[in-house]
C-alpha cells in the first residue's frame, strides 16, 4: 500500500488545521452560512437531513489495518456507533457535530486519510477495480495509476473548480467490476506489444441523463497517460455547459459535440501539452510502484479447503474469488444480511475487519463500489477462521451478485436531496428473496436502488433498478430493466408506470418468475432480457 | 398552519420553532403565520439555527404533522433506524411518516 511522504502528511495536516480555523470563524458568526457552505462541502462536510454527515474518502478503495480501525473508533466515538460505506467506496457518518469535524479530520489525518475531494466541482476520489493487484487477469496493476492520478488531481489548481464533479476510474481487467464505462473518464490498462497504456473512455456517468462512456481513445502510452487526461479536462473545463447544472457533466459535452470533435479537440490539447513537456516525473511512478509491490506471499501452501461445514462451503463458493498467488484467496465479506441496510456496518463490525485484515491479509483490504467489502489476500488455509469470526459478527452472507446483494443510496431516510426511501424497499427485497436455493437458482442478478434522479444507488446499471420518486407527496418507485455497470456497460429501460413499495416487490417477483420460465441454459437474467426484450417482461408485470 | 424548521448550527440536530425558542419536538411547533421568513433570518443571524425554512404542517389527533413526508421523517429520525429516533422504544413510529 502507498505510504504518505512528507508533502502528503504537511497538506493534509495543513487542512485540518485551516479548516479548524474556519469552523472556529463559523461558530463565532464570522462566516455566514453562504460563505461557510462551500469551505465545509470542500472538506467533506455536508448538512443532511438529520444532522452533518461527513464523507470520508478512501483512494481506490484501499486501507490498511490502523485506517479501518481509525474508522470504527471515529463511529463510536464521535457518531452513533456505525458508518455507511457507499458507491463511490467512501465511508459516511451520519451524525456529526460542526465542533467535532475538525478533530475527527485530525484523528483521520493521523492514519494519512481525510475528507477532500469528496464533494464540490472537483475531481473526485479516484476508483477502481476491488481485485487490483490480486487478479490473474490484469494487464498491469491500476493502484499506482490511481495513486498518480490521486496525487495530480489533490488540489489541482486548473481542476478545482470545473463545471461539475468528476470521477476517474483507472483498471486492467477484460472484467469491470467497478462500473468503468459510467465514470466521467475510465482508463482501461492495456499491453500493445509489450508496452503498457490505456484505453480512454470519456463522458460516461448515471443521474439524470446516464450514458455509457465512448471511447475515445484506444491507446495511450503510459508516460502520457496524465498529460492525456490533462487534455481532456482542459477541453471539458473551457466549454462543460456552466450555465446549466444539469448539463454541465462531461457526457452532456461529449454527447452534444458529439465524439469525434471531442477528440479531435482533445488531441489538439494534448499536442499542445506534449510541446510543454509536462509529463509527471517517471521517478515518481517508480516511487509510487514500489508500494504496490507483491507483498511476501508464502511459498508452498496448500491449496484444499475442507469443505466438510455445509455453510462454510455454501460461503467459500459464493464470497472467495481466485487469487493470482497459489495457496492464497481473495475473500468478499457481504454487507448485505438478510433484512439489513446495505453498506452500514457497526464500529464492532469495523473494528473486527481491521483485526482479520491485520492477521490473515497482510494488512489490507478493499471497499467495493458494490457496498461490500474485501480481503484481497488470505491463505486459503485460513479461510474456515475467517468465515467462523465473520459468522459470529453477522458478516458471513453468502450472497455476493445474487439480488439479496442489493446496492441502495441513503435515500429519504437520511438524504436531503432524495425523493424515496430506498432502505426499507431494499430490506424487504431482502426478506422476500432470502431463501439461499432460490437466490442461487436465479443466479447472479444485480439489484440497485436509488432514492432520486441523481441516481447513488446505481439503477441505471442495475439488471433490475429501481428509482424512487415523489408523487405528489407519496413515494413511488420506477422499475427499470437491463443496465449494467460491467464490461457489457448498458443502461436499463423503464418498464412503465411506477408502483408504491409493495408493488415494486411484486413486480419484481414477477420479472424474476418469467426469467426463471424463459431462460435458456447457462444464461443470467441480464442475458435473458437482452435475448427477449422487455415486450414479455411488461405483459408479465401490467398483465 | 405554517412551522419553522431548520438544524442546530452546532449538532444539526433537527429543530423547531416553539415560539420562545427551538424544540427537538415537532410537536411544540407553533404556527409562525407570516413571520417564519423574518424569524429564520433573525434566528440564523443569532447562530441558533442553520438552513432554517418554513413548511405547511396540520394538526392532527397526534399532534402537529408536517405535510411533506420529508420533513415528517425530519421530525422522527431515520425509519429503518429506530433505535435512532426520537420514539426509540416505538418500533411502529416508522407507519407515523407515511
Amino acid at each position: 500500500m502507498y505510504r504518505y511522504d512528507s508533502y502528503d502528511q504537511s497538506i493534509v495536516d495543513a487542512r485540518v488545521e485551516e479548516f479548524r480555523d474556519q469552523v472556529q470563524r463559523r461558530l463565532a458568526g464570522q462566516l455566514t452560512e453562504d460563505q461557510f457552505k462551500p469551505l465545509r462541502l470542500m472538506n467533506g462536510l455536508y448538512l443532511q437531513l438529520h444532522a452533518y454527515m461527513l464523507r470520508v474518502a478512501i483512494p481506490y478503495g484501499t486501507l490498511n489495518a490502523r485506517q479501518m480501525r481509525k474508522l470504527g473508533e471515529i463511529a463510536r466515538k464521535y457518531d452513533r456507533g456505525y458508518g455507511h460505506f457507499t458507491t463511490r467506496t467512501n465511508l459516511q457518518y451520519n451524525w456529526i457535530k460542526l465542533a467535532d469535524a475538525p478533530d475527527i479530520l485530525a484523528e483521520l489525518a493521523t492514519v494519512e486519510m481525510h475528507a477532500i475531494q469528496t464533494s464540490g466541482n472537483c475531481i473526485r476520489n479516484i476508483s477502481s477495480d476491488q481485485y487490483a493487484g490480486v487478479s490473474a487477469d490484469e494487464v498491469a496493476d491500476p493502484r499506482p495509476w490511481a495513486e498518480l492520478l490521486r496525487q495530480w488531481s489533490t488540489f489541482h489548481p486548473e481542476f478545482t473548480y470545473l463545471p461539475r464533479k468528476f470521477k476517474i476510474c483507472v483498471i486492467a481487467s477484460e472484467e469491470d467490476r467497478a462500473a468503468m464505462k459510467l465514470h466521467d473518464i475510465g482508463l482501461k490498462l492495456v499491453s500493445r506489444d509489450g508496452q503498457v497504456g490505456a484505453e480512454v473512455y470519456a463522458g460516461g456517468g448515471m443521474g439524470r441523463t446516464p450514458m455509457v462512456a465512448p471511447l475515445i481513445r484506444d491507446f495511450v502510452p503510459e508516460d502520457e497517460i496524465v498529460p492525456y487526461l490533462e487534455a481532456c479536462l482542459r477541453v471539458y473545463n473551457r466549454y462543460g455547459r456552466r450555465d446549466n447544472k444539469y448539463k454541465a457533466r462531461i457526457k452532456i459535452l461529449v454527447h452534444e459535440l458529439g465524439v469525434q470533435e471531442y477528440k479531435r479537440q482533445v488531441e489538439d490539447e494534448f499536442a499542445h501539452m506534449r510541446e510543454l513537456g509536462l509529463n509527471p516525473p517517471v521517478e515518481e511512478l517508480a516511487r509510487i510502484r514500489l508500494f504496490f509491490a507483491n507483498p511476501a506471499y508464502e511459498q508452498g501452501l496448500s491449496e484444499e479447503i475442507d469443505r466438510a461445514d455445509p455453510a462454510f462451503a455454501l460461503w467459500v463458493d459464493r464470497q472467495v474469488a481466485a487469487h493470482k498467488q497459489p495457496g492464497y484467496a481473495i475473500v468478499n465479506i457481504s454487507l448485505k444480511p438478510r433484512g439489513g441496510i446495505p453498506g452500514d456496518a457497526s464500529a464492532e463490525q469495523i473494528e473486527l475487519v481491521a483485526d482479520l485484515a491485520e492477521q490473515y491479509s497482510l494488512d489490507e483490504l478493499r471497499v467495493t463500489h458494490a457496498q461490500n467489502l474485501v480481503l484481497p489476500h488470505v491463505k486459503k488455509a485460513d479461510l474456515y477462521a475467517i468465515w467462523q469470526k465473520l459468522d459470529e459478527a453477522g458478516l458471513a452472507e453468502a450472497n455476493l451478485d445474487l439480488i439479496t446483494d442489493i446496492i441502495a443510496c441513503p435515500g429519504l431516510d437520511y438524504c436531503s436531496l432524495a425523493n424515496a426511501r430506498s432502505i426499507p424497499l431494499a430490506q424487504k427485497l431482502s426478506e422476500r428473496f432470502a431463501d439461499t436455493g432460490r437466490q442461487k437458482e436465479l443466479g447472479e442478478l444485480k439489484v440497485k436502488i436509488s432514492g432520486c434522479i441523481n441516481a447513488c444507488g446505481h439503477h441505471h446499471a442495475g439488471h433490475i433498478g429501481v428509482l424512487g420518486v415523489d408523487r405528489k407527496g407519496v413515494e413511488n418507485f420506477q422499475l427499470s430493466l437491463g443496465g449494467s455497470g460491467a464490461e457489457d456497460a448498458s443502461v436499463g429501460q423503464i418498464t412503465g408506470p411506477g408502483f408504491s413499495e409493495d408493488g415494486v416487490v411484486e413486480a419484481i417477483e414477477k420479472v424474476t418468475d418469467l426469467y426463471l420460465a424463459q431462460r435458456e441454459e447457462g444464461e443470467r437474467f441480464l442475458d435473458t432480457y437482452r435475448r427477449i426484450g422487455m415486450k414479455p417482461f411488461k405483459e408479465a408485470i401490467y398483465g | 398552519m405554517k412551522i419553522l424548521t431548520g438544524n442546530d448550527l452546532g449538532t444539526g440536530d433537527v429543530i423547531w420553532w416553539a415560539g420562545d425558542g427551538w424544540s427537538r419536538q415537532v410537536g411544540d411547533s407553533v404556527d409562525v403565520g407570516d413571520k417564519g421568513e423574518e424569524l429564520a433570518r433573525s434566528e440564523e443571524a443569532a447562530l441558533r439555527v442553520v438552513g432554517a425554512y418554513v413548511i405547511d404542517a396540520t394538526v392532527t389527533d397526534e399532534g402537529v404533522r408536517p405535510a411533506h413526508i420529508k420533513d415528517r421523517i425530519r421530525a422522527l429520525g431515520p425509519t429503518v433506524r429506530p433505535d435512532l429516533t426520537l420514539k426509540p422504544n416505538d418500533a411502529d413510529a416508522g407507519n407515523w411518516v407515511i
